[in-house]
């Protein structure tokens, strides 16, 4: 029998400590839809889509009155597209991004990922066309999200690629300069992508994916910021074993909201992604979790080793809740979406190097940052190149969500709006990396012995 | 099916009977109740069976808050299975 206690614990963390399924994202093939008419295609696309995804949205809300939990995001996830346009005799895959927005519209989802290309050892002819076309893309589309995977462990890095996304990143930010670069807000390079995310902006349904599934993101960082206030001042081992209890039961939140929403959409259910993903609300941040540890400011020294801690037991709360945990899952740190993260890199104790440590222990990397509007594509690209080495190398995914804002310097402020908040625009090296992005090639795969 | 109904807000004269008329008029039968007023603040914990209502749990879900609104009263309506999957392993 439950107790009250329990019903009214499980009631404050919904109403008061903004826990809430962040997002149901239904993931689904399209690689029957391949057409060397590119109209053809984008039909195929777009039938398809608004077929297996009708009823998201609805089962969505039935299931959020039902249990009495918010889901913000019913999104859509899709094959990468440099796949599936792969026969099209086409030069761009603007129509297709064209495509992907109104069958996202059409299905009420505020999010449709897949505009991607995978070329950490290469990049085929398709891979380039896409990677070319998505400046264009995100200007005249709303809700596609791009994303390239320029790196992983068993491949190396494709420094070619590398050297091209800063490129690409700066013309997407000055194509969409009239919303301060907003257009980089939804693209997202990666190394050691995962297939089965179901977060904004890197999702995308992998080609090891079954037809069609249903993936959940859970969220909860004000859930576990209010349970360490409880343990001030105790050893690391309570500390960790507080979030380890905690996660345990927003990631059973997690289990059951996807379990239920797969059976009503008659579809498998793939994963939940345990990751504590922050909004601009106050009370459902990263950085004050890290802060109540003991920390006066995030960024400043202990802010790295209290963020692994924080990530490991996450995982280990969350893995038992489930049956299947996969996706990004662990504590995410995008600045521009986080009170805490804002207010310490307004302060300037957190900048950019320091955010690249913590990229080492966390589960994703460098995320919606801004930078000067006067930032070099090469600096971009080495930054890219950077973050890339870190996830190589320690057999993680690592990414870069980062918006060179049009005409805006240091100290000024980027709004995006809604969930992707607003950015301080952060400094970079003034230091050129010109020459050692001009080399391109590949970086070669790392060892995976001797390991130290 | 087991529901949850949770009403929390300022204690007042009538606050059981009008929930619990409510839910007879759509057919839903009440198991256990557990309640206290806590410095003024009235709570309420009741565990309904809802497998013979007579309108989807979406919708009671959606009548039962709006009755709650007009009485200044927050009233939830939840399935059994979201507090299951918390609190036992």
């Amino acid at each position: 029998m439950l107790n009250r206690n329990d019903i009214f614990q499980t009631l404050d963390m919904i109403n008061k400590r903004h826990l809430d399924i962040r997002t149901i994202t239904m993931g689904i093939s399209l690689m029957d839809c391949a057409d060397r008419d590119i109209e053809v295609c984008c039909q195929k696309i777009y039938d398809k889509i608004t077929r297996c995804a009708k009823d998201l949205v609805r089962v969505g809300e039935d299931i959020e009155k039902e249990f009495g939990i918010p889901i913000v995001n019913k999104r859509i996830s899709v094959t990468p597209i440099a796949l599936v346009a792969a026969a099209c005799e086409a030069d761009s895959y603007v129509p297709i991004a064209k495509t992907l927005d109104e069958a996202a519209r059409s299905c009420g989802v505020n999010f449709i990922g897949g505009f991607s290309a995978l070329v950490q050892k290469g990049c085929t002819a398709s891979d380039w066309k896409l990677i070319r076309s998505i400046p264009e893309a995100m200007a005249v589309t709303e809700r596609v999200c791009a994303s390239v995977n320029v790196g992983s462990t068993k491949a190396g890095i494709n420094m070619d690629a590398v050297a091209e996304m800063g490129r690409i990143i700066k013309q997407t930010a000055e194509i969409t300069s009239d919303r301060d670069g907003l257009g980089c807000a939804k693209l997202v390079v990666f190394a050691n992508a995962v297939e089965d995310n179901p977060f904004m902006a890197g999702a995308f349904h992998g080609v090891g994916e079954p037809e069609c599934v249903l993936n959940v993101g859970v969220s909860g960082p004000g859930v576990v910021y209010h349970a360490l206030q409880s343990v001030k001042g105790q050893p690391f081992d309570v500390v960790a074993e507080t979030i380890k209890k905690t996660a345990f039961q927003i990631t059973r939140m997690g289990q059951i909201v996807g379990k239920e929403a797969s059976e009503r959409l008659g579809i498998p259910f793939g994963i939940v992604d345990l990751s504590l993903a922050p909004t601009p609300a106050v009370g459902d941040s990263v950085a004050r979790i890290l802060e109540e540890m003991g920390l006066e400011t995030v960024g400043t020294h202990g802010t790295t080793a209290a963020l692994a801690l924080l990530n490991d037991a996450v995982k280990k709360g969350g893995v038992m809740a489930s049956n299947h945990v996969g996706g990004l899952s662990g504590a995410f740190i995008p600045v521009s979406e986080d009170e805490g993260m804002i207010a310490a890199a307004e302060g300037g104790t957190l900048v950019l190097d320091k955010l690249e440590a913590m990229t080492c222990v966390c589960s994703v990397g460098l995320d919606m940052i801004a930078v000067p509007g006067d930032t070099s594509a090469a600096t971009i690209s080495a930054i890219i190149a950077d973050e890339a080495a870190i996830g190589m190398i320690n057999t993680k995914t690592t990414a870069v969500r980062i918006i060179p804002a049009p005409g805006k310097v240091v100290g000024d402020r980027v709004e995006m709006g809604g969930l992707l908040g607003s950015a301080p625009v952060m400094p970079v090296h003034a230091e050129a990396s010109d020459l050692f992005v001009a080399r391109g090639g590949r970086i070669p795969a790392p060892i995976q012995s001797l390991k130290n | 099916m087991k529901a949850i109904v949770t009403v929390v807000g300022k204690d007042q004269v009538g606050i059981i009977a009008s929930v619990c008329n409510q839910l007879a008029q759509y057919n839903v039968n009440v198991l256990d109740i557990s309640q206290t007023v806590m410095q003024g603040y009235f709570t309420m914990m009741m565990v309904v069976d809802v497998s013979a209502c007579t309108v989807e749990l979406a919708q009671l879900c959606g009548i039962m808050e709006e009755t709650g609104k007009a009485k200044g009263l927050s009233i939830r309506v939840q399935r059994e299975d979201i507090f299951d999957a918390m609190h036992r392993i």
